[in-house]
């Protein structure tokens, strides 16, 4: 009895009807694509892009160059060489970051404890020349500079979490 | 104008006459086979909940026009140990019967570009013939992932071959004619009276054989890009691929051609013998109705190969050789059965 009835599915296709008419149901059904460059995915006040350097409100450089990023970087990314700066203060002198080993992690920014190199939510970039994959510090000062209010409003989203 | 094409010889202004419906029918083909491609790739992509191709020109209706001119200013490959003739010459073999079967393909009541008795022998010889094309670029391109999927496309045209002339047999004897306008011309009177119905069996094995002569998926092991690469066109690149491809896809508009005239009626429309309707330009025979036909088919072509994943080898054979063989010809029994008492609306 149950092979006539194997039998008889196998006959009248059945089964690949069934399928067939899954598909059709889907051809009518919405569309979920983002169109991409009008349209964009909503994203996480966390989201870790490219990297930035802070500064405090009166201007002064946040990273004291503790190297505590240095060394808690996995993919070893960031090079960091350090000095006496004028007021006295210990400053870094070189803080680079090579964009082809970070794994956007978000170590460095875990570790950092004046809150100084953060990862914004920038992630629409690209280089076209052999080097520019390493962020420089004056790169990332330029872009803790543009984009302070993002920054400052995210770790105020992120805040009560911590 | 008409003083200088009156005074042309009869014997060129009857070539230029020729040459003009071959452009008529060629120059339409290979539009109709550019916008399938734009077709698949929207169709399938509604089908996975996407939007399909959309930014070449307005809702990417360029978009094929940008396929054609990537591929043609691509650099055509020659392997240095392939055999260069045949691999040169093979995409030909495989574009020229598609193009060529057309001739016979009455498209309309008043247009056929060659109204030849035996329309359907034409038919069959000219759709073998393509795969000598597949066969000699997988031979010529001297690459064992192209050999393997030559062998594989000629096995599997092969045994379906049978199958689809086993389904067509069923289509002489209702219509009683090798030609293929008279063969519409016998299917008329009202949908029930198109053979679809009578020859339910041997549409379902005509179809279905169809797919597996265009080597579509589910029977796209020719191809099988997760199992040998792409098979068969594994070596070629820019135009000499495009040509494959455009081969491949011509086939299928062909096969769905045929499968409107076979079995639902050509050019013949659905509304004819209703009620109301039966005296209104719907009823009239016309392309319209063949092209709506054939773009039913293509689109089931499109939702077949969104549906199914790819038949393994020995279940193509089995397929082929161990069921629609033994169902076509049982039903072609049944239809002698029908054909001697006169049965239904068909066969008196």
């Amino acid at each position: 009895m149950a092979s006539l009835r194997n039998i008889t599915k196998t006959l009248f296709l059945t089964e690949l009807l069934a399928g067939l008419r899954l598909t059709l149901r889907n051809l009518f059904k919405r569309k979920v694509t983002v169109h991409y460059p009008e349209e964009k995915a909503p994203q996480s006040p966390r989201f870790r892009g490219l990297h930035a350097l802070r500064r405090y409100p009166n201007g002064e450089e946040r990273c004291i160059a503790c190297k505590l990023c240095e060394a808690v970087c996995p993919a070893l990314a960031i090079t960091i060489e350090s000095d006496v700066g004028e007021n006295g203060l210990r400053r870094t002198t070189r803080y680079d970051i090579d964009l082809f080993k970070c794994i956007y992690c978000g170590f460095c920014e875990e570790a950092c404890p004046v809150d100084s190199i953060v990862e914004t939510r920038i992630h629409e970039y690209h280089m076209e020349n052999p080097g520019e994959n390493i962020m420089t510090k004056e790169k990332l000062l330029a872009i803790g500079d543009k984009y302070e209010a993002m920054i400052a409003s995210d770790k105020a989203a992120d805040a009560s979490y911590r | 104008m008409i003083e200088a094409w009156l005074g042309l010889p009869v014997g060129l202004q009857q070539t230029l006459i020729v040459v003009l419906q071959v452009l008529g029918i060629v120059v339409p083909l290979i539009l109709t086979v550019a916008y399938l491609t734009l077709a698949e790739r929207k169709v399938i992509g509604w089908i996975q909940n996407r939007v399909g191709p959309n930014r070449v020109g307005p809702k990417g209706l360029l978009q094929p026009f940008a396929d054609v001119l990537k591929l043609l200013i691509k650099e055509i490959v020659i392997p240095a140990k392939s055999s260069r003739f045949l691999f040169v010459i093979a995409p030909l073999l495989a574009i020229v019967p598609a193009f060529a079967t057309w001739a016979v393909i009455p498209v309309s009541p008043e247009f056929v570009l060659a109204d030849i008795n035996a329309g359907v022998l034409y038919v069959l010889a000219l759709t073998s013939m393509g795969v000598y094309g597949i066969i000699l670029a997988g031979w010529a391109s001297n690459s064992k992932y192209a050999l393997l999927g030559a062998m594989r496309s000629a096995a599997q045209i092969v045994a379906y071959e049978i199958a689809m002339g086993f389904a067509l047999v069923g289509v002489l004897m209702a219509s009683g004619s090798l030609n293929l306008g008279a063969i519409v011309r016998a299917q008329e009177g009202s949908v029930a009276h198109w053979f679809w119905l009578p020859l339910l069996p041997l549409f379902v094995v005509y179809f279905i054989s169809g797919v597996a002569e265009t080597n579509r998926a589910p029977f796209d092991v020719a191809e099988g890009e997760s199992e040998i690469v792409a098979g068969f066109h594994v070596e070629y690149s820019g135009m000499a691929f495009a040509v494959f491809f455009l081969a491949e896809y011509a086939n299928m508009v062909l096969i769905s051609a045929l499968a409107a005239i076979f079995f639902f009626g050509g050019w013949l429309s659905p509304f004819q013998g209703l009620p109301l309707l039966n005296d209104t330009f719907l009823a009239a025979p016309s392309f319209f109705w063949f092209a709506m036909k054939t773009a039913f088919f293509l689109f089931c072509f499109l939702w077949f190969r969104a549906t199914f994943p790819r038949y393994r080898y020995d279940q193509i054979m089995r397929l082929g050789w161990k069921v629609f063989i033994p169902v076509t010809l049982v039903w072609l029994f049944v239809e002698g059965l029908m054909i001697w008492f006169d049965f239904g609306p068909w066969f008196n």
